[in-house]
């Protein structure tokens, strides 16, 4: 500690500021009051005035408080002991444990060099088909699931952190409920994953800055891990409570908002994060799915609207189903039909496209309009992928999937319905199903 | 190398108050020394004995009291062989040989010589000892890869000179001289094969602008087709996320029939520059039969990267364009996203307190973009050659929303408009350009070249259009009415046009037939579209109709994936045949 200044001269929803001199940018600072201690950064340096962001908030802190600065940035520790351990925003263990004597790391590190990037070419299988046939999970990406309050995204994120392949899982709870954050502990421990689980955990009650240091916490341990060859899958929920977080506090620091509030580098900001998602060749990787609540179910909101310009597709979670319209998985291309077998891509643009006319035919029932017997055709095959693929309890692997696809077509279609090419039909086409269907 | 020097006064995220000594100019480059490092800076701001500056990276760490250099250049990038394959950051700094020096992540403060300083070039002299030059003229050529790069005298050199002496034909690097002129004053100049040039400030050395009269062929159907670009013209493609752009983009700079591509990646997403640069160099150029690496060059400064820098990227991809115009070539820029640019632009007005605009954009914006699209051109060079840059550029509005800021800035100034829309990605039918919002300026501007195609090429697109245009509104009736209240006749013309829609419109990037498809193939197959849509057709109820529409769209959906002129594709066109001859 290398300074100690005694006299806070102004204090501004989280910021305090004070003179010091000879302080860089992004330092850490420690406020000491009578009783409790909390850590601060600093964001502004101006003469020999300095703006501290206080993580622990700044209820309380009084202008005589003790201020010391410990001239590195903020740091979390990294090593083998963090594993099945539990901490909150500002790095401290919150689960009644020591703290772990492990080397220290800086958060916020720098951007990956997109040169050294590499194709990634392995799918994750998560058994679940409305992911694994429609929009496959491939190792390195990010994906949020863009979800309205209410439906099951922490659920779906706890299984698929359970089901995938991963060395190492990181969970980064930011304004967490306590109930979804015993939630997350209790089936972690339960299906017995909680040794390799680390978790940040940023409750709904805890300061907001703190919130801020999660996602870099949570993704700079998991970037050291993949350097020494770990495949880390990062869980975050909900990143909508980081991007409120980082309004809160730009707000306060009186900078413009651009959108609803929000400052004008929430794609920056976002994307710094969401980038460090990276394949390493011949060392490990890091994969990220981050829940992203949308206020008012509205995906043009500022947050889940730059999440979607930066993440590699998205999964839309409404009705307790995974929506096959506008859920995306960018990556899919690099494995379909090439890892997984070659009827996957036409298959599932062929379903998808069936789907969506099947819903305008639903349409002209609500309108009551009299149907076609195609439409009746549409109808029937809907109700058939609801039940037998897009449900959330289904739980079986790609290759099933992809012929359950088949089957449900030839119950319903003659191949050149379908549009589908003809060496294709002529391989996997189900007779089976068309004799059923004449019996 | 002496720099006026100053010191920091302030600094907030990635803007630095400075004080300096002397004189600044407005947006120079600027070096902050913090610890062993020099962080690159440019000057945006000038008041009283204070300058405001931003940083290009991280400024974690820079405290009040820092010396800061001011170099007195304006931002520049490097000129001369060698930039063709490379792989640059917004700054110029080829990332592949900073990941040598520096590892996985990139440094603060690493700068590289954006041209090797060790490859050997073989030069051939053109000028001779004793002629007169200026700024812009022909000294000799390299061959690079499959082009011949001509060496020029340096662009920004003033005045008129006499060539003193000239290097002998041989292999030089291109730090070496190779011409030594002596201007009007008796000063020397010894010239070598790399130069500079400011970035900002667009490279005009060129006799006169020309209107772009020729078609650049993308190879995607409904933009050749249906949204032309000529070659020098500018377009944009705005689209929600999620509606294809990148795949888009991607399959653009894989098939024009251009000389060179230059990717801007400008704040999106590392992964899919990686693509491209994992893949150019095993993909063959349908034009040259070469890889396309040796057409490419990719500027890449992705989301995560220092958003100063991102700024700057744009403007050194469109500069390195410009220079190969000089020498006669078509280029084209994909600028992925503008927005992203936008954004960085909103960033820096921000922390400078401007008075912002709408969506707290700058008031400048507009001015920005248009500048910007206004460096694109057919150029006519001093020999009387031809030279063009055209700009494709992607943008990303908030929510879709075609109504804000950047989306409207860039409609006033760009000649075609491919609009992306989520109605059209959701159902799946891609490329996801709407044809009811889309429009396009050239078909009439290249009327001569067309007419060339077929003298009713602009007639028949015309009434294509009109087909996909009414097809919908029978569509929009029949969502009211139902379609047992829809006559036969509205019926087949609504069908004709979703077939229309489904074989020509659409196309599988992800086909290795269909993905491209020559200019060429594209008049073939959208003549014997054409006889389809004017065939009249009397079917006995409207099943009969849609089903004789299914068996067409898949008939002409495999035709589309079988090779030009292979037997498959003759199969086919004789199914087709014997249908229209029914």
């Amino acid at each position: 500690m290398r300074e100690i200044i005694t006299k806070i001269k102004e204090i501004t929803g989280n910021i305090a500021t004070l003179h010091a001199t000879g302080i860089g940018l992004g330092e850490l600072a420690l406020i000491q009051s009578p009783g409790k201690s909390t850590l601060g950064q600093v964001i502004r340096v101006s003469g020999d005035l300095v703006a501290l962001q206080v993580f622990g908030g700044t209820k309380g802190l009084s202008t005589d408080d003790k201020v010391g600065f410990l001239g590195h940035p903020m740091q979390v520790k990294y090593g083998p002991s963090m594993l099945g351990r539990i901490f909150n925003g500002s790095g401290v263990p919150i689960d009644g444990g020591p703290d772990p004597v492990e080397e220290e790391i800086e958060i916020g590190g720098p951007s990956f060099n997109p040169a050294n990037r590499i194709i990634p070419k392995s799918m994750i299988r998560t058994n679940i088909p409305m992911i694994d046939v429609f929009n496959s999970l491939v190792v390195s990406q990010k994906l949020p699931i863009f979800s309205i309050p209410g439906e099951p995204y922490n659920p779906l994120l706890a299984r698929v952190g359970m089901q995938a392949e991963a060395d190492i899982i990181i969970l980064g709870g930011m304004g967490l409920k306590f109930d979804d954050f015993t939630f997350f502990k209790r089936v972690f421990e339960e299906s017995g994953v909680m040794n390799r689980v680390i978790m940040f955990m940023h409750l709904a009650s805890d300061p907001v800055v703190e919130c801020l240091l999660v996602p870099d916490m949570a993704l700079a341990v998991a970037e050291r891990f993949a350097e020494s060859g770990k495949r880390v899958l990062v869980l975050l929920t909900d990143m909508t409570n980081f991007a409120d977080s980082l309004k809160e506090i730009s707000i306060s620091m009186e900078q413009i908002p651009s959108n609803r509030g929000y400052p004008g580098d929430l794609y920056s900001q976002l994307a710094s994060r969401y980038e460090k998602a990276v394949d390493m060749e011949g060392l490990g990787d890091i994969t990220i799915l981050a829940v992203t609540t949308m206020p008012g179910d509205d995906v043009t909101h500022p947050v889940p609207d730059n999440t979607g310009y930066i993440t590699e597709g998205q999964f839309y979670l409404h009705h307790g189903a995974i929506d096959p319209f506008g859920s995306l998985s960018r990556l899919k291309q690099n494995v379909v039909s090439k890892t997984t077998r070659e009827d996957h891509n036409d298959i599932m643009n062929t379903m998808i496209r069936l789907y969506s006319d099947c819903r305008e035919s639903r349409n002209k029932i609500a309108m009551g309009f009299k149907l076609s017997k195609w439409d009746e055709t549409l109808l029937a095959y809907g109700g058939d992928c609801e039940r037998e693929l897009m449900d959330l309890n289904v739980n079986i692997p790609i290759e099933e999937a992809l012929d359950k696809c088949w089957d449900i077509l030839g119950r319903h279609f003659d191949p050149v319905q379908t549009g589908l090419k003809e060496n294709l039909t002529k391989k996997y086409w189900s007779d089976k199903a068309k004799i059923q269907k004449a019996a | 190398m002496s720099f006026v020097k100053g010191r920091v006064v302030a600094g907030y995220g990635n803007m630095i108050t400075a004080s300096f000594e002397t004189n600044v100019r407005q947006n120079e480059v600027a070096y902050v020394v913090t610890g062993d490092q020099r962080v690159k800076a440019e000057v945006i701001r000038v008041r009283g004995d204070q300058c405001y500056m931003q940083v290009f990276e991280d400024t974690r760490g820079i405290k009040v009291g820092d010396v800061v250099e001011y170099t007195g250049d304006l931002l520049v990038v490097e000129l001369g062989p060698g930039l063709l394959k490379q792989i640059y950051d917004g700054l110029q700094n080829p990332l592949p040989q900073l990941a040598e020096k520096t590892g996985l992540f990139l440094k603060r403060g690493v700068y590289l010589d954006a041209l090797d300083r060790a490859t050997p070039w073989d030069f051939t002299p053109i000028a001779k000892v004793g002629e007169a030059v200026e700024a812009g003229s022909l000294l000799g050529s390299v061959p690079e890869g499959i082009f011949t790069h001509q060496i020029f005298v340096p662009f920004n050199f003033i005045g008129q000179a006499k060539i003193t002496w000239m290097a002998n034909p041989g292999s030089y690097t291109v730090a070496q001289t190779i011409a030594t002129v002596e201007n009007s004053q008796g000063k020397t100049f010894d010239l070598n094969m790399v130069q500079e040039w400011p970035i900002k400030i667009p490279l005009k050395k060129y006799d006169e602008r020309l209107l772009p009269v020729d078609p650049l062929v993308t190879g995607c159907r409904i933009i050749d087709t249906f949204y032309p670009v000529a070659k020098g013209g500018t377009s944009c493609i705005p689209g929600p996320f999620g509606s294809g752009k990148t795949v888009l983009q991607q399959i653009i700079s894989r098939y024009a029939d251009v000389d060179i591509i230059i990717v801007a990646a400008c704040g999106e997403r590392a992964g899919e520059v990686v693509e491209t640069l994992r893949e150019f160099p095993h993909l063959v150029d349908p034009y040259t039969g070469k890889t396309l690496m040796e057409r490419t060059i990719i500027i890449c400064n992705t989301s995560s990267m220092p958003v100063a820098a991102r700024e700057a990227s744009i403007y050194t991809a469109i500069t390195l364009g410009e220079y190969y115009r000089m020498m006669g070539l078509h280029v084209l820029i994909l600028a992925d996203s503008t927005s992203r640019w936008a954004q960085a632009l909103r960033e820096m007005s921000g922390r400078l307190e401007e008075i912002p605009g709408e969506e707290a954009f700058p008031a400048y914006l507009q001015s920005r973009i248009a500048e910007f699209y206004e460096r694109a051109g057919l150029v006519r060079l001093k020999d009387g050659r031809t030279g063009s840059v055209s700009v494709i550029g992607t943008v990303s509005p908030a929510g879709g929303n075609f109504e804000e800021p950047v989306t409207q800035g860039t409609l006033a100034v760009v000649g075609a408009f491919l609009g992306l829309t989520w109605a059209r990605s959701n159902a799946r039918r891609f490329p996801a350009i709407d044809p009811l919002t889309s429009w396009s300026k050239y078909p009439d501007q290249m009327r001569e070249t067309l007419d060339k195609i077929d003298p009713e090429w602009i007639q028949m697109i015309k009434d294509a259009q009109k087909t996909i245009f009414n097809g919908s509104e029978v569509r929009k009736r029949m969502d009211v009415v139902g379609e047992e209240g829809t006559s036969m006749s509205d019926f087949i013309l609504f069908l004709k046009s979703e077939f229309l829609d489904a074989v020509y419109l659409q196309q599988n990037a992800f086909d290795a037939v269909d993905a491209y498809n020559t200019m060429e193939r594209q008049v073939y197959v959208f003549r014997t579209i054409r006889s389809i849509i004017r065939k009249e057709i009397v079917p006995k109820d409207k099943d009969e109709a849609r089903n004789l529409f299914f068996r067409l769209t898949s008939l002409f959906r495999n035709w589309n994936y079988s090779v030009w002129d292979s037997e498959e594709f003759k199969g086919y066109e004789q199914q087709i045949n014997q249908f229209l001859e029914s």
